[in-house]
């Protein structure tokens, strides 16, 4: 049973075609990691997905109650501490404000955030401290299915390591549903059951393939083979790390 | 806002303590016009400390109260519906760039105008009442708060908008809970500006149109050379300003700047 089922999405910017012919289905509690060259749509399908932007045609349907999104950049409000940055979702969700305290807690442990965080203000937080912020804001509102549109990008190699472990350790502990936009095939194979990939040029996704186990329990050189065999020997992969620069807006 | 009540008694004990900075230099404008009495002589210049007398002599008299009130009032009046006004236009404006496009080139002509000539102007409408101050007050003052509020609106964080949209809220909430405070950046400056305007431009209004009120003293003053007088009256005027921006602006101001404090390093804090 999908919870999530995108059919010929198709979505055009300024006249110019950006996705066609978008076909994906997401299952309850599976993660599927998009992968893709560098400006082929991704994270337009994201938020087409999301509901953020409105497909020009085709069919999108939501078997999930509530989704979460998490985005490049963290997006926190720099005039909130950390704390009511978190309880944005519940305040927009209209949970009444004397069960916000109990569920900002909740997440804000479920993000390894220290109390001690919670009544600073984002510009007293390191890039790692924010996203963490981010991640738990989307954790409180108690989603079934999170949307993560490039979360770490930004971050170095360690601390995207240690972020990668909170998502694969949240979300296998709750059985969420969500689609993780990435253009790293390392990270893809780390914290997705299944990785997509979307044509270069956002005309269809190209096919997926399952990866072994849950994410939780593979190993380190299991990630790594499979990235290995995938650019050697599986055609589906051969352009995602081609670059057009000029594509890229 | 939860902020812990030592943290806000801290914040306000050294808000207290700042006021020595500002007294030191209320002490240097002191002696130079002490400087300058004492080359000019007291018919150019009165001396700080006669002026002060000048005050305390019209601290006294009811009739001096009823004039600094009557000024008072007409700027705050003055100054809320600019600042009501000014807001609720920049905010559609700020949300519609063909809006802003349209008012951008009626902002330059508002600006454009002499201040004295909506005086006169406002003079042959309203004659010397509220409503003459009034209205100069809100032309003056009405575009700086307008740019204001549509500038916060249109330079708003838009990745901020979409995370609240990610997370279902709809245009109004989105409007309330992270367009109205990224406002506060450009509007808050505007809405300060645009006080001390109205104070000022209450004052020069009832001066030039005979309307009463610390303009009516000053230039009852000027008819009689009572140079004392006119500076004592200044004093009152900026003094009045000054209470209602310490009263006013700066503790709202404080409350929303909270955060850009907080970016600040210990000890270079202002």
């Amino acid at each position: 049973m999908s919870i999530l089922a995108l059919k010929a999405i198709e979505h055009a910017y300024l006249g110019r075609s950006v996705l066609s012919g978008i076909d994906l289905r997401i299952d309850a509690g599976e993660i599927v990691a998009l992968v893709g060259p560098s400006g082929c749509g991704k994270s337009t399908l994201a938020h087409v997905a999301a509901g953020l932007i409105a497909p020009k045609s085709g069919r999108l349907s939501r078997g999930y109650e509530r989704h979460a999104m998490i985005f490049q950049d963290p997006s926190l409000m720099p005039w909130a501490t950390a704390s009511q940055n978190i309880a944005l979702g519940l305040r927009l969700a209209r949970v009444p404000r004397t069960m916000r305290g109990a569920r900002v807690a909740e997440a804000a442990a479920q993000a390894e955030l220290q109390p001690g965080d919670l009544d600073k203000y984002p510009v007293e937080l390191s890039g790692g401290m924010r996203q963490r912020v981010a991640i738990a804001r989307a954790l409180a509102v108690q989603p079934d299915f999170i949307f993560f549109d490039e979360p770490f990008t930004a971050l170095d190699v360690a601390l995207r390591r240690r972020m990668q472990d909170l998502v694969i350790g949240t979300c296998s502990e709750a059985g969420l549903a969500g689609l993780f936009i990435t253009h790293d095939l390392h990270e893809a194979a780390r914290v997705a059951h299944r990785v997509a990939v979307l044509d270069t040029y956002g005309r269809g996704i190209l096919g997926s393939r399952a990866l072994p186990g849950a994410p939780a329990e593979r190993s380190d050189s299991a990630v790594q083979d499979w990235v290995r065999a995938a650019l050697a020997g599986d055609p589906l992969f051969r352009h995602i790390h081609d670059v057009d620069e000029r594509r890229i807006a | 806002m939860s902020a812990s009540l030592p943290g806000r008694a801290g914040r306000i004990l050294e808000f207290l303590w700042s006021g020595w900075a500002g007294l030191a230099a209320l002490f240097l404008l002191a002696a130079l016009w002490q400087a300058g009495h004492e080359a000019y002589g007291p018919f150019i210049l009165t001396s700080p400390q006669d002026t002060l007398a000048a005050v305390a002599r019209l601290a006294g008299d009811p009739a001096s109260w009823a004039l600094a009130g009557l000024t008072l009032q007409r700027a705050i009046t003055g100054f809320a519906v600019v600042a009501a006004a000014g807001t609720a236009l920049g905010l559609i404006a700020g949300y519609s760039p063909a809006t802003l496009r349209l008012a951008r080139p009626l902002i330059t002509v508002l600006m454009g105008v002499p201040p004295i000539a909506w005086i006169v102007l406002a003079m042959i409408w309203f004659g010397g009442s509220d409503a003459t101050v009034r209205t100069v007050i809100v032309v003056s003052a009405l575009p700086v708060v307008f740019l204001g509020a549509a500038q916060g609106i249109a330079t708003r964080d838009r990745s901020l908008d979409r995370m609240a949209q990610a997370f279902g809220a709809g245009p109004v909430r989105r409007f309330l809970v992270i367009g109205l405070r990224q406002t506060t950046t450009t509007l808050f400056p505007a809405l300060a500006l645009a006080l001390g305007t109205a104070f000022k431009v209450a004052v020069m209004a009832e001066l030039l149109a005979n309307a009463g009120g610390i303009g009516g003293a000053l230039a009852n003053a000027r008819i009689n050379l009572d140079i004392a007088t006119a500076l004592a009256w200044v004093v009152i005027a900026v003094g009045l300003l000054i209470a209602v921006e310490y009263a006013l602006v700066h503790p709202v101001k404080a409350e929303i700047d909270r955060w850009r404090r907080a970016a600040q390093p210990w000890g270079v804090k202002r």
